[in-house]
């Protein structure tokens, strides 16, 4: 802060996410907090932490395990909720599809990004949850654009567009029934280059896929994805040895990695400051199956 | 470091208002190679050469289907200077209800004017509605100059009819661009093809454009939002209030008073979010303040200085927004009412108005409000809210209206001040009444030890009520006894003379519907009873400001050596030296040294006035 007592973005930006964070404590009963070990929700946790010390956050923590995951991510998410002392609660995508409730389109080892709609709505009945943060941005997508900081979802946790609550001030209005609930995005004001300036500045621990590492890779639709006992290569793929590293994680099946030599919080900023590609066009196969895919899946009660 | 700047855009798609985002986005990099070439593939598919920028912000399936926009969309991009984020707003439809929601937190409005069409009732409809939500700089970009040769008569024909129109409103700051989206002239790079425009570009002019003093850091206001006790072994006794510092500074020692419970207590330390103690925290930082005391504070109170309050009541005047097709906003109807941490219920006592947002004409006769309305209301809330109007502080002075049968938002509000009950009497026997003039006048009379200030204080508030288009007029106590005044002396007769005069001209003025601001010593009770009584007997808005500045403080100002000479005995009567001062007993406001300087304390005097004749 200078002597014109002028913040700086990134610290109004905080001061904004805490204090909507802070604002769903104090207004809905049982939030909880989606945490998958990935950047955004890492960042959204931290910031989580710092609106309340020195008390512990006052809601449980949600991820919602495809069950097709980065070995480094789980180690992740497991040493930072035993870290904060945080209550975990983990809605799995195998279950819904052992009790067939959702059916996997391609068979084992396809992709499971699209089936969390449901487990996602399953663990917020189960835990009765009346507001869920999720560390979406409206930078993101172009749908995502459109969303409120307090999104208003009905009993079925679908999303409409053409009929959201305005949002003046920051006065927030998360009133809703029993059986809706209000999905919360203190990042929705944040860029892919704030989030990692936030990192640098706030020393913030992540998954070490992050950062620049070696490993397998086969190239498939014009992406890199990590060989693992999720992705084989196919007969026409070559797998090889390559520097990349993660611009987002989710499913294993279907996320990509971008090459690359930044190894350090600071060489991440520098490389997204000069980044020509958005980081879902570069690696999420998901995000590219049409171009109002997102639309869709937030009308069904996606994030 | 960079800052951030919140923009609000308005104007309807065929103004080229997509196009202008665009254009921005692209021409400042913000724009990556995966969106450019869907844009590309889109436009190629429509038959379109060029790519059609316009697509780079349709968000929604409909939108790009039919070629309009929807709701608010937010767009982000960054220059070295500065962090922007566009809140961009659709036109046509529902445009009120969109335009409040995506300006209620801007900095800067930016208004699309296509050049070829002029100022048109939409241009005017915006211009207004950024005037009403406070948006303290106005950017007019007047598109499409392509289209008109780049013709400078043609730029400069519809700067001056926006300028005869928002002269009635209240625009702080008010900027025109003439650029053409669609060629780039004078959105990143300056224009070639006019070169008689002297002025930055819109990306420059945005980058430059000064908020740091757009916030209120003067009346301090800190709303809890949280308790925080973490009942924890090392943390046994914290007890932390969590908010937002609404307005002004708040530091470690800090004296301060707990509304509405009235307890004084003080500001033990400040934290910053993570447990890091800071020196001070102001306005838009998001802090946990421990107090020196053990009092009962729950959410919706607010910390303030003991000197400086909001107001705390339950009836409030404010200009509200109905944003709901569903039902009308009509007197007698209750509401859930947030504002700022406090969230209670209210009922709607009376609608003053409707406003015509394309005339300002105010229809009193109106019964109800419909989707994208505005209008004043009287409201009476169930517990008191802690409140300043909405042009001194929007952190405070907003409000938001929710339906408890939907649960949905129906109204936004920006307080004007404490209800006012309108003076039942006019005596008058000419034939224009003062409620056909076009203001309303009043008289705010300062009075107060030479040397206190007075003079420089109106004179700031002059300046300011003018500046915000309202006409007022200083009798400056001294340059008076150069002309109406002259011949009289510091007899105490004399004395009650110059006041009695003084207060009959401030009476024609205020009675013509200007703000007289009288500046006296008026050393004597006596005379400024006999002021306000005739003001009172006429019916005219009287207000009493004691500037209280210790004698000491002025005397050591002495800024016209008067002091020196009456202490060595030059001049003799002279005001508390060797004749009396009678303190106000009970004036509308006192003014002390620690409200700040001339200028706060002409911002506390305006909001005084505010409240009274809003």
């Amino acid at each position: 802060m200078s002597v014109a007592y002028e913040l700086t973005h990134l610290e109004r930006l905080e001061a904004e996410a805490v204090h909507i964070i802070r604002e769903v404590a104090a207004t809905i009963e049982k939030p909880g907090m989606l945490f998958s070990g990935g950047k955004d929700s890492v960042v959204m946790l931290h910031l989580a932490v710092k609106a309340f010390w020195p008390a512990p956050v006052p809601f449980p923590v949600m991820h919602i395990d495809t069950g097709q995951n980065f070995d480094e991510v789980i180690a992740f998410r497991d040493r930072t909720v035993e870290e904060y002392g945080l209550r975990l609660v983990v809605a799995r995508v195998q279950d819904d599809i052992d009790a067939g409730r959702v059916v996997e389109v391609g068979g084992p080892l396809g992709p499971r990004n699209l089936l969390q709609t449901v487990s996602l709505l399953r663990g917020i009945r189960e835990n009765e949850f009346g507001a869920v943060f999720g560390g979406a941005r409206r930078d993101e997508e172009k749908a995502r654009a459109k969303e409120r900081v307090f999104s208003f979802r009905d009993e079925f946790g679908a999303w409409d567009p053409r009929n959201q609550r305005p949002e003046l001030w920051s006065l927030y209005n998360g009133r809703h029934r029993k059986g809706e609930n209000i999905r919360v995005f203190p990042l929705s004001n944040w860029t892919e280059l704030d989030i990692w300036s936030y990192i640098r500045d706030e020393g913030i621990d992540l998954p070490p896929l992050y950062y620049a590492h070696r490993r397998e890779v086969v190239e498939r639709d014009g992406m890199l994805l990590a060989v693992n006992r999720f992705i084989e290569p196919r007969a026409d793929e070559t797998p090889f040895e390559a520097t990349v590293r993660f611009r987002t994680i989710g499913d294993a099946t279907c996320t990509g990695c971008v090459e690359s030599h930044a190894a350090t919080a600071d060489e991440v900023v520098e490389e997204v400051a000069a980044a020509r590609l958005t980081e879902r066009g570069a690696t999420r196969a998901d995000d590219r199956i049409s171009e109002a895919g997102m639309e869709d899946r937030k009308k069904e009660g996606y994030f | 470091m960079s800052n951030l700047l919140r923009i609000a855009t308005a104007g309807s798609v065929d103004d080229g208002k997509s196009t202008l985002i665009g254009r921005l986005l692209y021409d400042s990099k913000a724009i990556f190679e995966d969106q450019l070439s869907s844009v590309e593939a889109t436009s190629r598919s429509r038959g379109q050469e060029a790519p059609d920028l316009a697509l780079l912000t349709d968000g929604l399936r409909a939108e790009r289907e039919q070629g309009i926009t929807i709701d608010v969309a937010y767009r982000y991009f960054a220059t070295p200077k500065r962090k922007f984020i566009i809140a961009d707003t659709p036109g046509h439809i529902q445009y009120t209800r969109n335009m409040v929601t995506g300006a209620s937190t801007a900095d800067v409005a930016l208004i699309l004017i296509d050049a070829r069409n002029g100022v048109l009732e939409q241009s005017r409809r915006h211009a207004f509605l950024a005037s009403l939500l406070g948006i303290p700089h106005l950017i007019v970009c007047v598109n499409k100059m392509d289209l008109v040769d780049y013709a400078q008569e043609r730029f400069d024909e519809i700067r001056h009819e926006f300028r005869n129109f928002a002269s009635k409103l209240e625009v702080a700051d008010l900027s025109f661009i003439p650029v053409s989206a669609l060629s780039g002239d004078n959105v990143v790079e300056r224009s070639q093809a006019m070169r008689w425009y002297e002025g930055p570009s819109l990306l420059h002019h945005l980058e430059d454009v000064h908020i740091a003093s757009d916030r209120n850091l003067i009346d301090v206001r800190f709303p809890v939002q949280y308790v925080i006790r973490p009942q924890r072994e090392e943390f046994h006794d914290f007890r932390g209030y969590a908010g937002t510092v609404a307005g002004g500074i708040v530091r470690p020692g800090d004296e301060v008073t707990v509304l509405p419970s009235g307890f004084q207590t003080a500001v033990a330390k400040v934290w910053a979010p993570g447990g890091r103690a800071v020196a001070e925290a102001v306005a838009g930082q998001a802090v946990t303040i421990e107090l020196t005391d053990d009092i009962d504070i729950a959410r919706g109170d607010v910390l303030c200085r003991p000197a400086n309050r909001p107001h705390v009541g339950q009836e409030v005047d404010a200009m509200v927004c109905w944003l709901t097709s569903n039902a009308q906003l009509t007197p007698g109807a209750r509401y859930a009412i947030q504002h700022t941490t406090r969230s209670t219920r209210a009922v709607v006592q009376a609608l003053d108005y409707r406003l015509d947002i394309n005339t300002l004409h105010r229809d009193e006769a109106a019964t109800g409000l419909n989707l994208n309305e505005i209008g004043r209301i009287k409201l009476r809330t169930q517990q008191p809210l802690m409140f300043d109007a909405y042009r001194r502080s929007r952190e405070t002075g907003s409000f938001i209206l929710v339906d408890e049968a939907t649960n949905n938002t129906v109204a936004a509000g920006m307080i004007t001040g404490p209800t006012t009950h309108d003076a039942n009497v006019v005596w008058h026997s000419a034939s224009v009444t003062r409620e056909q003039r076009a203001t309303q006048g009043m008289t705010v009379w300062l009075t107060g030890l030479s040397g206190s200030g007075k003079s420089t204080v109106g004179a700031e508030l002059e300046r300011r009520l003018v500046a915000s288009g309202r006409p007022a007029y200083l009798l400056d106590g001294d340059n008076l006894r150069h002309g109406l005044n002259a011949g009289l002396g510091f007899s105490a007769d004399d004395r009650a003379e110059n006041v009695r005069r003084v207060g009959e001209v401030a009476k024609l003025l205020a009675d013509a519907g200007v703000i007289a601001i009288a500046t006296l010593v008026s050393p004597y009770a006596a005379d400024r009873e006999r002021v306000r009584a005739s003001h009172a007997e006429a019916s005219l808005p009287f207000v009493e400001v004691f500037v209280d500045t210790p004698i000491a403080l002025c005397e050591a100002r002495d800024v016209k050596g008067l002091y020196a000479k009456a202490r060595a005995g030059e001049i003799t009567g002279f005001t508390g030296v060797d004749d009396p001062y009678e303190t106000p007993e009970s004036p509308h406001l006192r003014l002390r040294p620690e409200d700040g300087d001339a200028a706060a304390q002409a911002g506390l005097v305006l909001d005084l006035v505010e409240r009274l004749a809003p």
